[in-house]
């Protein structure tokens, strides 16, 4: 098996599961506000916002890579504002990763959740608000319980989509050992040296993951009619 | 005394509406499907908001110019028509959701006595609420409005989704509610047998409009509304248990002006009964029926007759501080010379209780 778990692939893969675990919080940090705010909002900029949460969905990888590049750099807007708070330049740092996968990530998250938001009833909510809850509470105690389903998915995608990325993190982080190679980089790599071996574990191992997280997303969320 | 005054204009639709209410007993909002009650309700509740409304609910301001209470800081219970109950939690979870959010100052209604009142001793534990039968939803939705310890409870056609057994099943509750309980309700319904049964106040409404309000007794009787020639037209008598007679298990109702024999009343001399008087029901004789079976006959003067259709006329008649209404054809009203201001006597053929 050290094929599969050398060091050095032990250490991609762990990086990715670290990398996937704090970007799925966060985007359900990011994703839950906003996607409320897009599943109630009559708003004339419901669209437009839509629209660029989406945009990862058909932009190539590299697009984007390449936007987030410049503006983490040194002379981009977020890179001054990171060098201004002393945290020094974003790409080809663990951080950076973080911040490129978050974005592109977004739409995985925010658009399960929306639709969720938007299955709770009206009814449901005014109901709440007759009951003396304000809407904060409204939307932890009603909307949350009623969008488990909902939530669920957008975690699960959140942290797959993540770890099946390739294209941005290449841009984004390059490909440093232990802060951002993660193991689709690390199949890369495996091939360019021709380790036809490493790679078919390593790749295996994703093959076996992205089954198992599809296969658990059906399961408990079956679309469609029910038997 | 809630004093409200709402404009609204939606395509199609408009709503017109400013009204004094009692804050006591039950007041209908009563109209055709169409003509805004609920809409009225709604703006009352918060659950619409209207630019340039105004709500008054005692000495609380509830909207007035740029101010706006939100619905949660009301202290309101809403009953809808479907119960919404929350499905992802118990029959208890529901019931405790609001009184958990009603500061402990406020609360005066105690959870085991929404349950007695409401008869929910039995589904108190169900952890799931959809296997529910609609009688029981709405009375956890009832008791769960009940448990904010509301000032003003609002309800709308609560009854309007249940089938006729559930509907019998669950108005014995409202009606004692209605009588253990002192908070004002404003009750919204296009059911006149509900409103009749329930109701002390009524305002009519029609086209967003409203074209009447006053008690239930007055409003019935005022053959200038619609309501008083639907084909169920009917009044109401407020009567108090006067004897019973054990032999023939019947009871006797008295009120200013007469009474009335009904079936045997399971309440003590004294108490309070409402009776509903169809006007299909009431015929009129100018002397005393001599060898009737009818046994209720009141001596009742003629305060106003008009026209009801080619064969028909509606006429209304005043029987001590209460009013009748007869519909009897355009061809006895000739016959027997029937005039306004004639004393003549009114044969009830049947009496309907309501509470």
């Amino acid at each position: 098996m050290d094929f599969i778990f050398s060091d050095a692939n032990l250490s991609a893969i762990w990086l990715t599961v670290k990398l996937a675990t704090i970007v799925t919080v966060i985007l359900l940090l990011v994703g839950m506000p906003l996607a409320w705010w897009l599943s109630q909002t009559c708003s004339w900029w419901k669209g437009p916002v839509g629209a660029v949460v989406a945009l990862p969905i058909i932009l190539p990888p590299t697009v984007i890579g390449f936007y987030l590049l410049v503006a983490m750099g040194p002379d981009g807007p977020l890179g001054i504002f990171t060098q201004a708070l002393g945290w020094g330049s974003l790409p080809f740092t663990f951080a950076g990763l973080v911040v490129a996968s978050v974005f592109y990530s977004l739409p995985f998250v925010v658009q399960p959740l929306q639709n969720a938001f938007e299955a709770v009833p009206e009814r449901a909510l005014e109901t709440a608000a007759t009951l003396r809850a304000s809407t904060l509470d409204t939307f932890f105690s009603v909307v949350l319980p009623l969008s488990k389903s909902g939530i669920l998915t957008a975690i699960v995608l959140g942290f797959a989509h993540t770890v099946g990325e390739f294209g941005v993190v290449l841009m984004i982080g390059g490909n440093i050992p232990d802060q951002t190679r993660v193991v689709s980089v690390q199949i890369y790599d495996h091939v360019e040296a021709m380790e036809y071996v490493q790679s078919h574990g390593l790749s295996a191992v994703m093959v076996i993951f992205a089954f198992v997280t599809l296969l658990a997303l059906y399961t408990f969320n079956p679309t469609g009619r029910r038997k | 005394m809630i004093h409200a005054r709402f404009n609204l204009a939606y395509t199609g639709f408009l709503l017109h509406a400013e009204i004094q209410l009692p804050m006591h007993g039950i007041t209908a909002l009563f109209g055709p499907s169409g003509s805004g009650k609920t809409t009225l309700l709604r703006c009352i509740a918060g659950l619409e908001r209207t630019a340039g409304g105004m709500l008054r609910v005692r000495d609380e301001v509830w909207q007035e110019g740029e101010s706006f209470l939100p619905v949660y800081r009301r202290r309101l219970g809403y009953v809808f028509q479907e119960s919404n109950l929350f499905t992802h939690l118990s029959v208890r979870g529901n019931l405790e959701y609001g009184w958990r959010r009603t500061p402990v100052k406020q609360r005066s209604v105690k959870l085991e006595q929404v349950v007695e009142w409401l008869g929910l001793g039995e589904i108190l534990d169900r952890s799931d609420t959809t296997g529910l039968s609609g009688g029981e939803r709405q009375r956890v939705a009832v008791g769960r409005a009940l448990l904010t310890s509301p000032r003003l409870l609002l309800m709308d056609e609560p009854l309007s989704a249940l089938d006729y057994s559930s509907k019998q099943e669950i108005m014995p509750y409202l009606e004692r509610l209605h009588r253990e309980l002192d908070i004002p309700v404003i009750y919204v319904s296009h059911s006149l047998d509900e409103v009749t049964r329930l109701a002390d106040y009524m305002v009519l409404l029609e086209r967003g409009c409203i074209i009447a309000s006053g008690t239930l007794r007055d409003t019935l009787a005022r053959l200038d509304l619609p309501i008083a020639h639907f084909d169920d037209a009917s009044a109401v008598i407020d009567t108090k248990v006067a004897a019973h007679d054990e032999a023939y298990h019947l009871t006797r109702l008295d009120f200013i002006g007469g009474n009335l024999w009904v079936r045997r009343v399971e309440r003590a001399a004294g108490e309070s009964v409402r009776v509903r008087v169809l006007a299909r029901d009431v015929s009129i004789a100018t002397t005393v029926p001599q060898g009737s079976s009818i046994s209720n006959i009141l001596a009742v003067r003629i305060n106003a007759i008009c026209d009801e259709g080619p064969e028909k006329v509606n006429v209304l008649l005043s029987v001590g501080d209460h009013m009748l209404l007869s519909h009897i054809t355009r061809r006895s009203r000739d016959q027997l010379g029937l005039v306004q201001g004639m004393a003549v006597f009114a044969q009830v053929k049947s009496v309907a209780l309501m509470a």
